[in-house]
């Protein structure tokens, strides 16, 4: 079929008609809910939760959508089926009295059967149009059809019957559920997959490291664009949630506004505001660092501001936290009281991570916060590989950033290297992350603050001393001396030795100073000495000087008087 | 030993399909044979009394159910075989030994 020839096809049939399930959900996997007036078939193993959802169809369709429900039971009694589903809230006495749903269980024992030549189903046709015409029904269910071919043993009749009952349903324009077991190699035992062609769900319940996750996939949906993942489940007091987890797009609408972090001097470091409304902030660091107080800090600054908080907590009880963290001069209890601060706190052993993750979207949507804490995502570990933790924070922070709501997790790096590039892998993920370290030096322990990252703003590239004290966090400037980072009482005292040495050198000036001025009145004495040497040498060389000149003047007159005498005697 | 007991018999047919005339032509026969005088049948029209189907559990056509003596036992199909319906019915067949 060419391009435009499908473009033409799809016009004329708009969209496969479809009816909401009101399984919270599925309706979105599903893009709209199961193929209207088409059977679906629902398979899984025993106790993967078939039967509840598919009551749960016929529930929702008669109290939500107004689409009374016939439920057709294999299994088990009505009785016993209305126990079970009232721990969901579900009445079905109530829906039964009001001609909503109408449950009708289909007794099939072998021991009370005996067959004898030719026979059909027509009793069980007869049963389900009465039923659904009783009521005006809109949807079945046929749970566990399968049970059929327990009591019965003609299979050629059973099949050829079953075909004819789709058919059935198909022309009856009701929207169906069929619910089948699990068989090897196959969807279902008795391969009904092979009559219900439209719609097939599979339901899953496996156990990975003593922790069971209920999942569901669409294995097929004829005409229908559909999720194809496996989605986790979750069964509670509200029925099933079913979770559309991956996001595939990277749409996400972005904040510049700026929320604070609780500790003035960290704020300053993140350019002078804190972190963006809606991002994602990893605290990191060994253990006692002070990654749960900065957790604390940061939910106490939110609700300071009015603002909704969720804390969900891994590792202590509230009660706990709340305690270690008056400690440090911060009060959650009050905002607990008030409504806008609340703890989760659950062993991460408690379901596996898709059931977590489930868990808080249901309260996160409930509670709607502003901010959201994990304290500590570290613990997940314990229920899952690395990429597994990954794979659901990564869910995590997309479904919190579509919400706009800022998250900090904390996170337990080892005291290695390596490890604290690779936090469960998410450092790549979050917007901002905060390494908190030990820094041990001269038989002290300090903490160490640096940013590792923080996307999008000017940040301070320091290792600042993280100082816990009862009056609360904060921030001061290390010593960077020429070993290297000094903090705690080696700060102090390098100080001290600053000083001391301040004084010293100032001393030492002083005398210097002195001794300069004495050498130059050594030298300034040496000086004139050396003046009076040359004046009485030059007065020695003088003197021989002018004798001789004496000499020779006394000379030269004595020889003119010698002459003249000499002439004197001629004349 | 069959004298003393009285059977209620009841045959769920839908329609008047070849079937239903053949289980209930049976039926009749192997009654008079082996239950003289001492049976009952009712044939329950299921297209006419669908509300009905439920109360004994019927879902396949044709089905005898036999009411009386208890407990309650069920034959479906066209009831061709006599050995199975009477020993389905728990009924001993008197020109036996």
């Amino acid at each position: 079929m060419s391009k435009t020839q499908k473009v033409a096809a799809a016009s004329r049939h708009p969209n496969l008609p479809k009816t909401p399930s009101g399984i919270t959900g599925l309706d979105e996997i599903t893009e709209g809910g199961l193929p209207l007036g088409r059977p679906t078939l629902i398979c899984g193993e025993a106790g993967s939760g078939k039967t509840l959802m598919s009551m749960e169809f016929i529930v929702r369709g008669a109290t939500e959508y107004n689409e009374p429900g016939v439920f057709m039971a294999f299994e088990e009694k009505a009785d016993e089926l209305a126990m079970n589903v009232t721990s969901l809230g579900f009445d079905l006495d109530k829906l039964q009295a009001e001609k909503k749903i109408k449950i009708d269980h289909v007794h099939i024992d072998r021991s009370e059967i005996e067959e004898t030549g030719e026979y059909d189903l027509d009793g069980l046709f007869i049963r389900l149009n009465y039923a659904i015409d009783s009521i005006g029904a809109k949807r079945v269910v046929l749970d566990t059809l399968e049970n059929l071919f327990s009591g019965l043993s003609n299979q050629a009749v059973l099949r050829a019957e079953l075909r004819r009952l789709f058919e059935w349903l198909k022309e009856k324009g009701v929207t169906a559920i069929i619910t089948g077991e699990r068989g090897e190699g196959k969807l279902t035992r008795q391969g009904l997959e092979e009559y219900v062609s439209d719609c097939v769900i599979l339901l899953d319940h496996r156990v990975i490291n003593q922790i069971s996750t209920r999942r569901l996939r669409i294995v097929k949906y004829r005409g229908s664009v559909h999720g194809t993942n496996e989605y986790p489940f979750l069964i509670d007091d509200d029925g099933i949630s079913v979770l559309p987890v991956t996001s595939l797009r990277l749409e996400k609408p972005v904040s510049s506004e700026r929320v604070s972090s609780g500790i003035p001097a960290l704020d300053k470091m993140l350019g002078g505001q804190g972190f963006f409304k809606g991002s994602s902030v990893l605290v990191s660091g060994t253990a006692g660092t002070g990654k749960t107080s900065i957790a604390a800090y940061f939910a106490n600054a939110t609700c300071k501001q009015g603002k909704r908080c969720i804390y969900f907590a891994f590792e202590e009880s509230p009660q706990q936290i709340m305690r270690n963290m008056h400690s440090i001069g911060v009060d959650l209890q009050r905002y607990v009281n008030k409504g806008d601060l609340r703890f989760f706190a659950s062993r991460p052993t408690l379901y596996g991570l898709e059931m977590h993750l489930v868990a808080m979207y249901k309260v996160i949507k409930e509670f709607k916060p502003d901010a959201v804490v994990l304290d500590p995502i570290t613990n997940l570990i314990t229920v899952g590989s690395v990429s597994e933790v990954k794979a659901m924070l990564i869910r995590l922070i997309d479904f919190l950033q579509d919400e706009q709501i800022t998250v900090m997790f904390t996170a337990l790096s080892l005291n290695n290297i390596v490890n604290e590039q690779t936090d469960e892998g998410v450092s790549s993920l979050v917007d901002a992350w905060l390494l908190v370290r030990d820094i041990e030096y001269n038989g002290e322990r300090n903490r160490g603050m640096y940013i590792m990252k923080s996307r999008g703003m000017k940040h301070s590239n320091q290792v600042r001393e993280f100082i816990i004290t009862d009056k609360g966090l904060d921030l001061v400037d290390v010593y960077l001396g020429p070993e290297g980072i000094l903090t705690g009482s080696a700060r102090e005292a390098q100080i001290l030795q600053e000083q001391t040495g301040e004084v010293l050198r100032d001393f030492a000036v002083s005398r210097k100073d002195l001794e300069i001025s004495r050498k130059r009145k050594v030298l300034e004495a040496k000086i004139s000495s050396l003046q009076t040497e040359f004046e009485s040498a030059a007065d020695e060389l003088n003197k021989v000087y002018q004798e001789e000149e004496l000499i020779k003047s006394v000379a030269d007159k004595t020889r003119a008087e010698i002459t003249q005498l000499r002439r004197k005697d001629k004349g | 030993m069959t004298k003393d007991k009285r059977y209620e018999l009841r045959l769920y047919v839908a329609g008047n399909t070849a079937k239903s005339a053949t289980a209930l032509a049976n039926l009749k026969r192997y009654c008079e044979e082996h239950l003289k005088g001492q049976y009952k049948i009712e044939v329950i029209d299921l297209l006419v009394q669908p509300q009905l189907a439920e109360g004994d559990q019927i879902f396949a056509i044709p089905t005898l159910v036999r009411k009386v003596p208890e407990p309650i036992r069920k034959i479906i199909g066209d009831l061709s075989n006599e050995e199975k319906v009477l020993v389905g019915l728990n009924i001993r067949p008197v020109n036996t030994i």
